[in-house]
């Protein structure tokens, strides 16, 4: 399996650590409740098709990457940083202020 | 025997060789089967489950029959396929699954008892009595079926892993395949040309069509030189390319024959994983047999086989030959035997109005309907209209039709597409994204037709690449049409073998049908065929056309069942090769290493980390003597340890408070700089990921450390935080941990050490308690820490990593001057045990902050990584089990780790279970066993008595529960 780094390019997946869905980027507000806690924390999708999921290039330049692939044809549809993704929603950090 | 005549083998050069204890002779040049062959070797094998005699049927690496065992004791190789083996000067081969010996089998007495143990006999059989399955039926079935085994010894020889990238691999170096690779190479595209062959070439090598007007062979060296010369391509022999992988991977294994490998130094096999960025599939395809009564006997092979062996190796497989076909391949294996001067017995072609010029004993529209003989086939029974005849034959070249080899095509799940003017399969369009099916293995038979797909899937490629294909002009050669009429079974009496490799005859697949597994993959595991090492290579389009006959479907409503990697078997050696032994993990060293290494120390992993045990002092006979001695040269004097391996993750920034004030449960922001702070890590689950000290070097300056064995996972951690929840938090982190080498100096001579040592000495007014800065040590700029793991008046002092090994001597030699001396982990764990302090033995995934008794820790003021979850009322339920310490009370005065706690009158059964210890240790500081553990509601609990049960190793006894801390609880000694 290949990843595009959005820094470094292609590269073996062996470079990468899986974490698991991108849903973690959309951290609740520290008072949202108990079931939008849970459902960040506990509930993922297992969907046969495509998925966002976050991958960082442990061996290579340290970014957390957003990749969007396919889990039945195993194409990589797409990545971007994670950080990115995350300013392009306009979330500012989860709950902290200045 | 060898013919006369030039194929691919040298006559000057012979090969001395053994099987089954017999010697032989061959040439090189020759594979083991080929040279087999040539001394009339006909039975090599004896089946899986009937035992019945069996010869080679193919000259390819789809054999099923011929498997033998190379070598012996720990470099004994069995199920290796005798026609994919090259010959080498001194080979030992054995035959397997015989005993005692190949001719005289005694469990042949299995094909007299075949009427029971056709298809699915097992589950029918072996029902009852239930225990009989492991201990009698299982070992019994295991010892008569079987194949070849290892030796049990480790292996020695060299294997190898290897990467590989290029814009174009092309896999198979058939003429297809050769034209492909050179059309690419001359545009300037990086080419990888890999052939599981020892020889480019492929089938070319095999028949005598000619190209352009000179031999196929010859034409297949010629272009093979010009790839090579375009500077371009990289020729991969003796390579199988064994699976097609995500995004343009491929797996592939290169087997080097004993002899090569040793001569040039080289691995044995070489596991390659080639990047490429897009492929032409040339893999050819594989000749199908047909079923009929004992077709299976020792001299009935495939046409494709037969012409290999006399026109590659020179060797007739038969002083008589049978040609039994249903397409003008059948006219074509005459025509080379006829030519090489060969007697041909008979020509059998299925097809009615098949005719023939050639000067044979023709039977058109016949079929051959049974065969004769004990050890090889004597004779064979031909069905025509006319009625039956016997003829003489002791070899039967048999052609069913070839079967497209698409299963690198179908490993990324898509099914193969039914091409019903060849009854075949070939791979559908866009199976694997960026690799292109050229040639045979798309059903395109002729040579020509080979040709300009080859280059037709090169130019696509190239194009895909965005690079100019240069003009090829299509070399000339044969174009002659299969003239196929489908013909999978001959009706008659007696079993007519599909799969040979697991003994699956027709009348298996029919009764799978009949019992309703009418499923291609229920028939396949019902009765086991193609699910042997060979897959099913001959026999699945086979199965499947009986399957659907029976079930009264076509085949392409019936489907095939799933190819999957590895396309032929893959040593485990290959595919592990480097991590045996000291290999299977990186190993991480620390600056003191040797010199702990030379005093004798034995050292213990942590992570990838070696850590010193203990540092036996002479006279010491027992480990415990020594770590009571460093834990009391501590306590009394000062010790030394490295604790380099500890994670340091260097955090700078305006932001950098902010930061850990997030990833912390406490407050970081309002350390002062030159301080140091304890500081506990959540998951976002609300439970303990990490804990250690963080030290304020400066106003936009932190250094953390994080716990050996978690420094990675902290370090993800904390990039994640940032990347992906607070991108905007002008903050960076880099690792430091090899960077710096840190040794704790501990115990109340401590300070005196460091004056001794330090620059600049140090008193208590600028140094207190958990206070950090710069110091120099003999000129070096290093860092000093006052904080304590041991419980005692301690520092810690780093240093650049290059200082390490003499700062460390340094310091232990002036320790012991003072009545210390270095200590290891066990003496580190006691002390660390004595104050209470947690590892991750207890921060082990499912405590909370509230469990371990540091729930005040999490800051009210401000929202942290896992706080919300922490809140959870499940979380902080009094009735959780809480850290506690404990100590043997009863008649054992021992704690065991692991041990499960009960109330003190209870059954010790899981019901009653009350909590488990995490950590034991002896301390020579109370005279007894000290304990920590989780035990429900046991902050509440400290004074009672509670049953402690190891129930492993039936160990029990009673212990008090105490405070976590008992060493110095007020620490009046880590300040002083």
């Amino acid at each position: 399996m290949r990843i595009t780094c959005p820094v470094c390019g292609e590269r073996d997946r062996r470079e990468f650590h899986y974490k698991g869905d991108a849903v973690a980027l959309n951290r609740p507000d520290p008072d949202a409740g108990d079931a939008a806690w849970d459902d960040y924390i506990h509930t993922r999708d297992n969907p046969a098709g495509e998925t966002r999921d976050l991958w960082y290039h442990e061996t290579g330049c340290a970014a957390w990457i957003v990749v969007t692939r396919n889990t039945v044809s195993h194409e990589v549809l797409d990545t971007r940083l994670a950080s990115d993704v995350v300013r392009g929603a306009g979330k500012r950090g989860g709950g902290v202020r200045k | 025997m060898r013919i006369e005549g030039a194929g691919l083998i040298d006559r000057d050069r012979r090969l001395n060789f053994r099987f089954d204890g017999r010697s032989y002779e061959g040439l090189a040049g020759d594979t083991l089967a080929s040279a087999l062959l040539a001394n009339d070797v006909r039975l090599v094998g004896r089946s899986f489950k009937y035992h019945r005699p069996r010869g080679i049927l193919t000259a390819g690496s789809e054999e099923p029959n011929a498997l033998v065992t190379l070598g012996s004791g720990a470099a004994q190789e069995p199920n290796l396929r005798a026609p994919a083996l090259e010959l080498f000067e001194g080979m030992e081969a054995r035959s397997q699954n015989r005993w005692p010996s190949l001719q005289r089998d005694l469990l042949a007495i299995n094909d007299l008892a075949a009427p029971f143990l056709g298809a699915g006999f097992y589950y029918k059989t072996f029902m009852w009595p239930k225990s009989f399955w492991e201990r009698g039926y299982e070992p019994l079935i295991r010892r008569a079926a079987g194949l070849g085994a290892l030796s049990g010894q480790h292996n020695r020889d060299v294997y190898e892993k290897a990467f590989a990238h290029c814009d174009l691999l092309v896999i198979g170096a058939g003429p297809a395949g050769l034209i492909s690779a050179l059309t690419a190479a001359r545009a300037g595209a990086d080419v990888i040309l890999v052939d599981e062959d020892v020889r480019t070439g492929g089938r070319l090598n095999a028949e005598t069509h000619e190209i352009d007007g000179m031999p196929g062979r010859e034409w297949a060296e010629e272009i093979t030189n010009e790839l090579l010369e375009t500077g371009n391509a990289r020729v991969m022999t003796r390579t199988t390319v064994t699976g097609a992988h995500d995004q343009g991977t491929y797996g592939a294994l290169e087997k080097l024959p004993p002899d090569v490998a040793a001569r040039a130094g080289a691995p044995l096999e070489t596991f390659w994983r080639i990047v490429a960025r897009r492929a032409v599939l040339a893999t050819g395809a594989i000749e199908r047999p047909v079923a009929f009564a004992n077709n299976d006997r020792p001299g009935v092979m495939t046409a494709s086989a037969v012409r290999a062996y006399v026109n590659r190796w020179r060797v007739a497989t038969g002083r008589n030959v049978a040609v039994f076909g249903n397409s003008d391949d059948a006219h074509r294996t005459a025509a080379d035997l006829i030519a090489a001067g060969v007697h041909v017995s008979a020509l059998v072609d299925s097809r009615h109005h098949a005719r023939t010029g050639l000067d044979v004993p023709f039977y058109p529209g016949g079929q051959v309907c049974n065969t004769d003989g004990r050890h090889g086939l004597e004779a064979i029974t031909i069905a025509t209209a006319a009625g039956t005849e016997k003829l003489q034959a002791e070899c039967l070249a048999v052609s069913g039709g070839w079967n497209p080899a698409v299963h690198l095509s179908c490993h990324l799940n898509a099914r193969p597409v039914w091409k019903p003017d060849i009854a075949a399969f070939v791979p559908a369009d866009g199976a694997v994204p960026g690799m292109w099916p050229a040639g045979a293995c798309r059903g395109e038979f002729s040579t020509r037709a080979c040709l300009v797909d080859g280059i037709g899937a090169a130019v696509d490629a190239l194009k895909d690449l965005g690079r100019r294909a240069p003009h090829m002009d299509v070399p000339r050669a044969e174009d002659a049409p299969c003239g196929l009429a489908p013909l999978w079974h001959v009706p008659g009496k007696g079993r007519a073998w599909l799969d040979f490799q697991n003994d699956v005859t027709v009348k298996d697949v029919r009764q799978a049908a009949m019992e309703n597994f009418r499923s291609v993959e229920h028939m396949k595991r019902y009765t086991t065929q193609g699910m042997a090492p060979d897959q099913g290579k001959n026999s699945n389009i086979g199965a499947l056309a009986v399957l659907a006959d029976a079930t009264g479907r076509g085949i392409p409503e019936t489907g095939t069942t799933t190819f999957r990697p590895p396309y032929v078997p893959v040593s485990i050696a290959a595919l592990g090769a480097g991590a045996q032994g000291q290999g299977f993990a990186p190993q991480r060293l620390t600056t003191s290493d040797k010199a702990s290494r030379r005093r004798g120390a034995p050292m213990i992993e942590v992570g990838l980390w070696y850590r010193p045990s203990y540092f036996p002092a002479p006279g010491e006979t027992h480990w415990r003597q020594a770590c009571d001695r460093e834990v009391r040269l501590v306590r009394e004097a000062v010790g030394i340890a490295d604790v380099s391996t500890l994670g340091k993750i260097d955090i700078q920034g305006p932001d950098a408070g902010r930061f850990l004030d997030f990833v912390y449960t406490n407050t970081f922001s309002t350390l002062k700089p030159g301080r140091v702070r304890y500081g506990l890590m959540l998951r976002e689950d609300g439970h303990v990921m990490d804990d250690g000290t963080t030290a304020r070097l400066g106003d936009q300056h932190y250094l953390m450390t994080t716990t050996t064995a978690a420094a990675g996972e902290v370090m993800r951690h904390l990039e994640f935080v940032h990347q992906g929840l607070l991108p905007d938090c002008d903050v960076r982190f880099v690792s430091v941990t090899e960077q710096w080498a840190q040794f704790a100096v501990a115990g109340p001579k401590s300070r005196d050490l460091l004056n001794e040592v330090l620059d600049h000495t140090i008193d208590g007014q600028t140094w207190p308690f958990m206070a950090c800065g710069p110091v120099r040590v003999g000129g070096i700029e290093g860092r000093l820490f006052r904080i304590s793991f041991s419980g005692e008046h301690a520092y810690e002092l780093a240093v650049p990593a290059r200082y390490g090994e003499s700062l460390f001597r340094d310091l232990v030699s002036r320790a012991e001057g003072m009545g210390g001396g270095p200590y290891g982990m066990e003496a580190l764990n006691v002390m660390r045990l004595e104050k209470g302090f947690i590892t991750h033995a207890e921060i082990h995934g499912r405590t909370t902050a509230f469990d371990i008794g540091m729930e005040r820790m999490v800051s009210p003021n401000k929202d942290c990584i896992g706080k919300a979850a922490a809140e959870r009322p499940g979380l902080t339920d009094p009735e959780r089990e809480q850290l506690v310490g404990l100590k043997p009370v009863g008649a054992v005065k021992m704690l065991i780790a692991g041990a499960h706690l009960f109330d003190k009158n209870a059954s010790a059964v899981r019901e009653n279970d009350q909590g488990y210890i995490t950590s034991v240790g002896f301390s020579p500081t109370f005279g007894h066993f000290l304990g920590l553990g989780f035990l429900r509601n046991g902050r509440a609990r400290h004074g009672e008595v509670v049953r402690m049960v190891d129930h492993l190793g039936e160990v029990e006894t009673l212990c008090e529960v105490q405070a976590p801390v008992q060493f110095d609880p007020e620490g009046g000694r880590t300040r002083d």
